[in-house]
């Protein structure tokens, strides 16, 4: 009997992403606004060619994230077993300096206004965050946006290293994409294997990493475990901390941040159903090139009534199943085949996908005076372009170019099969057959790419339903609210103690306090009864509110 | 035996032992977001590669000695053959070596801790405390071992300290015992008294969680939403169903 279990994933339509940022800003406004995160970014976008954030992460000969096989062909941690992850724990060897994110900095904003007057402007310096020095900004995460400085800058990139010379030189020329990146949420995550307070977990629901961070201890071996670099050390706190699939948000059925304010609309969310069991085997595939395929056979049809009655024996709700069969991941991953992994060879099995840009191989095209929509023009140089599909294989399939030129001679496809039909009318059914899908297909995958509307882009269950009053709570309340995090402020205080549930009788207490002109009636939200709780017997301590004044 | 010997080697102990345990007992349920061990490798990492691991594996080796020396009576080390030259021979030259070692690197961590600008700025009172508590411990210890053997010719701390020691496990503190001690013994015991006490209110917790269960434990932790049921428990006769 399989194990099967439900897991949010998502996949990123790259020809879509204009690179504006809108996804990496939103992200850490919700997020990552806080002192010691100020150089965290769980979400950013990245200009391919490009080193990325942290710089050159990719490089796993110097960083040694992810998995390995080992001699004997079995499964392990790239950074060392067990017994040597503990005896480098005192200095990690593999942990990333700031100087490899970047050094975070503010303005002497101040300086603008306190300046005496002089005959110049006064200037706002910068001002590093990190030793509160007057700083040079010499980095940051998106420092080679739009591939500024590439000619310096690119040639350290890992993925570009990887790709042959003579490939290079004619790359430079030929074209760029953005890599929008947040945590993959592995099947088979390293971070998590890598943790040795085991304070890392991966939800069994829904497949979301999380870190517990009453549990951490700032081992920092998840940093250095994760290939993609998604766990971030909050230097502050000193714990680690992650992108959280904005769980609070999807635990209610609305999508991520970055997902709700992407201007391209690009991003997809919905179930996939595994087989739990498999995953290390699959992971443990020798051939690299082999392991997208693997990854695939770990994921479940959703329809197959095996697969359906394995999923209810498991304990995936009727819903969840439900959502499982609608899903835009399944049907981009599976239905159309267009959607690929994220260098499937860490071995982490990640659940972020990409549809791999088609744009560059068309700007080729119209650079050189041909049709760029034209499907005869865009297959002959999806087989002709070695250099884009090089590049791309070797971040979506471990360098193997026949899955990504497969989805681009689809997207090709699609692109050329809907112009004649809203240009001429004329249904050139040649098109999809010469790639392997029938034109209705075509025409629902130009759907979902081009038109779709939010509910069609992000399927998500809510959290089961018999725990929706608590999960009203989880989502309305702050997740850092709990006792000793940093939402509160210990004892003292007025968001001090246990976060209070929305209620009956805090909703009238705030509301009270919000139409009240006494700053110190603040205080009242706290000491109250819960009349839900009280048995009825003598008048409790805060039951009514005190009396303004004695007189 | 004074009214002074009394406080420090029958009272004290005890004062130190219960803040200690306490102390832990408070700051893991009140205080878990902030047991953490603090790192500052992502601000400067070329001096922590040596001085950590130095400090480190020094002083988990000082500590092997102090059980040794400390919790394991001498007749039993005398009972499977070991003598009392053998045992001094080997307790001086691994607790001299791992002593300097662990002076070395505290020494390079506050260097460090002082010099690198990021280092210092992430550095509270509260560390700096803790250094000088478990600076001066160290010192002493050190002082202690060396002074004894090169200017007296060794003391055999394993007939006076380690039996007052144990005794106050057995809550029959034998106070006359550490009376007779050297001085600098007497400081060194002092000030790890000290640094018991404190040592629940500093980072130094993190050596209270010291990840052996990761040789264990499966590589992939699954945790259901259940676990958690929001972020406190259920109030009284809202606890869900299905449970017994």
């Amino acid at each position: 009997m399989t194990r099967v279990m439900a897991q949010l994933a998502m996949v990123m339509n790259l020809d879509k992403c204009i690179g504006c940022h809108t996804c990496s800003v939103t992200c850490k406004q919700a997020w990552t606004n806080r002192a010691g995160t100020e150089y965290v970014w769980f979400n950013n976008v990245e200009t391919r060619p490009g080193q990325g954030y942290p710089r050159t992460y990719e490089d796993q000969e110097k960083w040694k994230g992810g998995w390995e096989l080992n001699r004997r062909g079995r499964l392990q941690l790239k950074a060392g077993g067990r017994l040597r992850k503990l005896l480098t724990i005192f200095a990690n060897p593999l942990m990333p300096s700031i100087g490899d994110y970047y050094e975070p900095w503010t303005y002497d904003y101040d300086r603008l206004f306190s300046a005496p007057v002089t005959e110049d402007t006064p200037v706002a310096r910068p001002r590093s965050l990190i030793t509160g020095e007057p700083t040079k900004i010499k980095w940051s995460a998106n420092w080679d946006d739009d591939l500024a400085g590439a000619p310096e800058l690119a040639p350290a990139d890992p993925v570009l290293k990887k790709v042959s010379d003579q490939v290079k030189l004619e790359f430079e020329r030929a074209f760029m994409f953005y890599l929008p990146r947040i945590c993959e949420h592995c099947l088979n995550p390293s971070c998590v294997a890598s943790c040795p307070s085991g304070a890392m977990y991966k939800r069994s629901e829904d497949g979301i990493v999380l870190v517990d961070q009453d549990r951490c201890r700032g081992w920092r071996m998840c940093v250095t475990g994760c290939p993609y670099k998604k766990v971030y050390f909050n230097h502050r706190t000193g714990k680690a901390e992650k992108c959280t699939f904005c769980y609070p948000r999807v635990e209610v059925g609305i999508p991520t941040v970055c997902s709700e304010t992407c201007v391209g609309r690009l991003r997809y969310i919905g179930l996939i159903l595994y087989d739990a069991d498999r995953v290390a085997e699959a992971a443990s595939v020798k051939d690299e090139k082999a392991l997208y395929e693997a990854q695939k056979s770990v994921m479940l049809d959703p329809r197959d009534p095996e697969v359906i009655a394995a999923a209810r024996a498991s304990g995936i709700p009727e819903d969840w199943l439900e959502a499982a069969r609608r899903s835009p991941i399944h049907k981009l991953i599976f239905d159309y085949g267009v959607a690929l992994p994220l260098h499937p060879e860490y071995r982490t099995m990640p659940m972020v996908w990409y549809i791999p840009p088609l744009s560059p191989v068309v700007d080729v095209l119209r650079e050189t005076g041909h049709d760029g929509e034209q499907a005869g023009n865009l297959f002959g140089a999806i087989d002709a372009l070695r250099i884009p599909i090089g590049y791309l294989a070797e971040l979506f399939s471990a360098g193997d170019p026949e899955p990504v030129r497969a989805v681009l001679r689809k997207l090709a496809a699609m692109r050329s099969f809907m112009r004649g039909i809203n240009l001429g009318g004329e249904r050139d059914e040649s098109i999809p057959a010469a790639v392997g899908l029938k034109p209705e297909q075509i025409e629902e995958m130009y759907r979902l790419l081009a038109i779709a509307p939010y509910a069609e882009r992000y399927v998500i269950p809510k959290a089961h339903a018999e725990e929706g009053a608590r999960l009203e709570e989880l989502a309305t309340g702050c997740s850092l609210d709990y006792d000793g995090g940093p939402g509160m402020g210990g004892p003292f205080g007025e968001a001090s103690g246990l976060p209070a549930p929305v209620a009956v009788e805090n909703f009238h207490a705030l509301k009270e306090r919000q139409e009240t002109d006494d700053l110190d009636r603040a205080s009242e939200l706290r000491g109250r009864v819960n009349l839900l709780n009280w048995d009825g017997k003598g008048t409790p301590d805060g039951l009514f509110p005190k009396r303004k004044d004695k007189s | 035996m004074n009214a002074l010997d009394v406080t420090l080697w029958m009272v004290a102990p005890y004062v130190a032992l219960t803040i200690f345990v306490l102390g832990h007992i408070w700051r893991y349920r009140y205080d878990k977001f902030g047991w953490t061990t603090r790192s500052s490798q992502m601000y400067e990492s070329r001096l922590l590669r040596i001085g950590s691991p130095l400090f480190h594996f020094g002083i988990l080796v000082v500590a092997l000695g102090h059980v040794g020396g400390l919790v394991i009576p001498k007749t039993w080390t005398e009972a499977v053959g070991v003598s009392e030259h053998a045992y001094h021979l080997t307790a001086v030259v691994l607790g001299t070596v791992a002593g300097v070692c662990t002076i070395a690197g505290l020494a390079i961590l506050v260097y460090r801790r002082r010099t690198v600008g990021p280092v210092f700025t992430a550095t509270t009172r509260n560390d700096k405390l803790m250094y000088a508590v478990l600076a001066l411990t160290i010192a002493l210890g050190l002082a202690a071992t060396v002074m004894a053997n090169i200017v007296g010719g060794g003391y055999d701390y394993r007939t006076t300290i380690s039996p007052w020691f144990r005794s106050v496990f057995y809550l029959q503190p034998e106070g006359e015992l550490m009376a007779s001690a050297p001085i600098l013994f007497k400081l060194h015991a002092l000030s790890a008294l000290v640094l018991f006490a404190v040592w629940p209110f500093t980072r130094l917790v993190h050596m209270m969680t010291a990840p052996v269960g990761y040789l264990t434990r499966p590589y992939i932790v699954y945790r259901s939403r259940d676990d958690q049921r929001g972020s406190r428990p259920p109030r009284r006769g809202w606890e869900p169903a299905g449970r017994p």
